[in-house]
């Protein structure tokens, strides 16, 4: 880009209109819904990899826009995937509504939790999620008589949804109704992270040290991205519940925070779409290989982070986005 | 605010580091409008003396006054919304980020809306119409969409400057505002300095004697965490011992 009146133009409308909608970003939609038709016998592991999306695309928010490094996500989604769970097999089966109280007892769990840790950074900020992650483990463990402990809470009953579409064995009233909450879930955090607080998150991210001398508070911004966070996360945990009729003590295991970490480096982060390339590469690779031998997806796992971490530190979008700028430099004359 | 009141003052602060002392009962005013500078030698404590200012270290004891007004307990965002700016000795950007938006992130923060989490960043046309209007008076419109890490260094200082006037401060602090810049960028910075407009007290801190004499109507020179005297440029030039423990060392070199 040459220095003139032209480019400075360009940088203002850049600025100004990087909220606008690109015909690009329904292709994930026309894919999802078309997998709905092309894949009946699958749908079950669709809206695992829909759940998982949103549990990455939450991660997004805090990880890739605020520069918050946890290890301890899933805490919020199995408290979400938990208070679904209780609601449902103490007589509370309406999903929608259940769904809302997971999201905001996790959220509730995110101010907690967030005063706390947020007020350290880097590794003693990692440590501290890793911990609160334990933890929370250990309580769900001790606490067999609410949980189930390691056996997992049974008897959850969950509505039809709008009492209409009850929940199939074949997992399509689970699909969609996945797919519609992640839809929402992607509207909210695509506003967020194109508002002014997203940009000031990213500032945060950026640098820290500068955004205190423009007079930010930084520690609520912070809080707050990590409470909405925490919300989508435990919606994401309540609808895996609410999926399953079931909650196992696995939603809030430390190697669920891992894999949805492992999710958001394989699509790339900070971008708003590698949870959409990493959940189904990572979930549907997990299930061809493992259907093949069950040693085959750890190794499959290691060799690919290998990969990315030494090659394409973007992930598979930064892969692409290598690929269009060098399709692009030979296109020139 | 009554209008004798110093833009910026301290009494009697000081600062240590367990047993090190790097600032000692500093009493400093900074009148309105100033052009001040803060001289002394490496490890003098001027670094110190900015970041207890902004609120970036907590003193050890000693008051800080914002217009006539004790900020010493507030958080340092709260000191930059009653108009205390400050660029950084080491630029202290958002390096992925384009000119145009480092400066509008500022304006965000100081007209309020930062905060906002539904309106999109764009749609607020006047955060980005002041930031543009903000490059245009330094001179660097054209680098607006250029990625700061992209930038030379020099150019690098002047978006520094850049996004500490887009806060519009009654206060600026700046720290060794043209460090690192070759002698040929120097005069840029220097113009800078000297086009801010008058109504803002402006504190520097620099180690370039020739930029020092050029910008600062008054001098303070701070020596192993004390202020060792304080007067006009002419006074501190003729001070036998400003000579021997700043001069004169730099003789030495």
């Amino acid at each position: 880009m040459t220095a003139t009146a032209g480019g400075a133009e360009q940088a203002i409308g850049r600025l100004a209109g990087r909220h606008r909608l690109r015909p690009l970003e329904a292709l994930p939609w026309v894919i999802a819904i078309a997998a709905y038709f092309l894949f009946p016998d699958y749908l079950p592991l669709g809206a695992q990899v829909l759940i998982m999306v949103l549990f990455a695309l939450s991660l997004d928010l805090i990880l890739g826009y605020g520069g918050i490094i946890t290890l301890g996500q899933a805490a919020f989604f199995g408290v979400g995937g938990y208070t679904a769970g209780l609601l449902g097999a103490h007589g509370w089966s309406e999903p929608i509504t259940g769904l809302l109280a997971a999201g905001a007892v996790a959220g509730a769990f995110g101010v907690v939790t967030g005063l706390i840790v947020l007020r350290t950074e880097k590794l003693t900020l990692l440590m501290l999620t890793l911990m609160v992650n334990v933890m929370l483990y250990e309580a769900a463990n001790k606490a067999s008589t609410i949980t189930g402990g390691s056996d997992g809470l049974q008897g959850v009953v969950i509505s039809p949804v709008l009492g209409l579409f009850r929940f199939d064995i074949f997992g399509r009233t689970a699909y969609l109704y996945a797919l519609a909450v992640l839809f929402l879930a992607w509207l909210l955090v695509r506003r967020i992270v194109h508002s002014p607080f997203g940009r000031s998150l990213t500032g945060i991210r950026e640098n820290v040290a500068r955004m205190h001398a423009i007079g930010s508070p930084v520690l609520l911004r912070r809080l707050t991205a990590y409470t909405i966070a925490a919300a989508l996360s435990g919606v994401a945990g309540a609808l895996l519940t609410q999926a399953t009729q079931f909650v196992g003590q696995e939603s809030l295991s430390v190697d669920r925070s891992g894999g949805v970490l492992i999710v958001l480096i394989l699509g790339g982060f900070g971008r708003l779409y590698g949870a959409f390339v990493g959940a189904p590469l990572y979930m549907i690779a997990q299930d061809r290989l493992s259907a093949l031998d069950p040693s085959y997806w750890p190794l499959a796992i290691g060799a690919l982070l290998i990969a990315v971490v030494m090659l394409a530190r973007g992930g598979v979008l930064g892969i692409c986005d290598t690929l269009i700028a060098w399709l692009r430099r030979r296109g020139r004359p | 605010m009554s209008t004798s009141a110093a833009a910026l003052e301290t009494r009697g602060l000081c600062k240590s580091f367990g047993a090190l002392p790097v600032a000692s009962d500093i009493d400093f005013r900074l009148e309105q409008g100033a052009r001040h500078a803060l001289i002394g030698p490496n490890g003098a404590g001027k670094t110190t003396f900015v970041n207890l200012v902004t609120g970036a270290l907590p003193p050890s004891a000693g008051r800080i006054y914002l217009g006539g007004e004790d900020v010493t307990a507030l958080p340092q965002a709260r000191r930059v919304k009653r108009g205390l700016a400050r660029t950084f000795q080491i630029n202290t950007l958002f390096r992925g980020l384009s000119v145009l938006e480092n400066v509008a992130l500022a304006i965000g923060e100081r007209m309020g809306v930062a905060g906002d989490l539904m309106r999109p960043a764009g749609s607020r046309s006047g955060v980005i119409e002041r930031a543009f209007a903000a490059l245009e008076r330094l001179g660097i419109a054209e680098d607006a969409g250029r990625l700061v890490r992209e930038l030379p260094y020099g150019r690098q200082r002047l978006v520094e400057i850049a996004v500490a006037l887009g806060l519009e401060p009654k206060v600026l602090l700046l720290d060794e505002p043209a460090a690192g810049v070759p002698g040929a960028e120097n005069g840029t910075i220097v113009e800078t300095i000297e086009s801010l407009p008058a109504e803002i007290a402006v504190l520097i801190i620099e180690h370039d004697m020739d930029l020092v004499f050029r910008l600062a109507r008054r001098i303070t020179v701070l020596v192993q965490g004390s202020v060792l005297v304080e007067g006009t440029p002419a006074e501190i030039g003729a001070d036998p011992r400003v000579r021997e423990v700043y001069l004169g060392e730099r003789e030495h070199r």
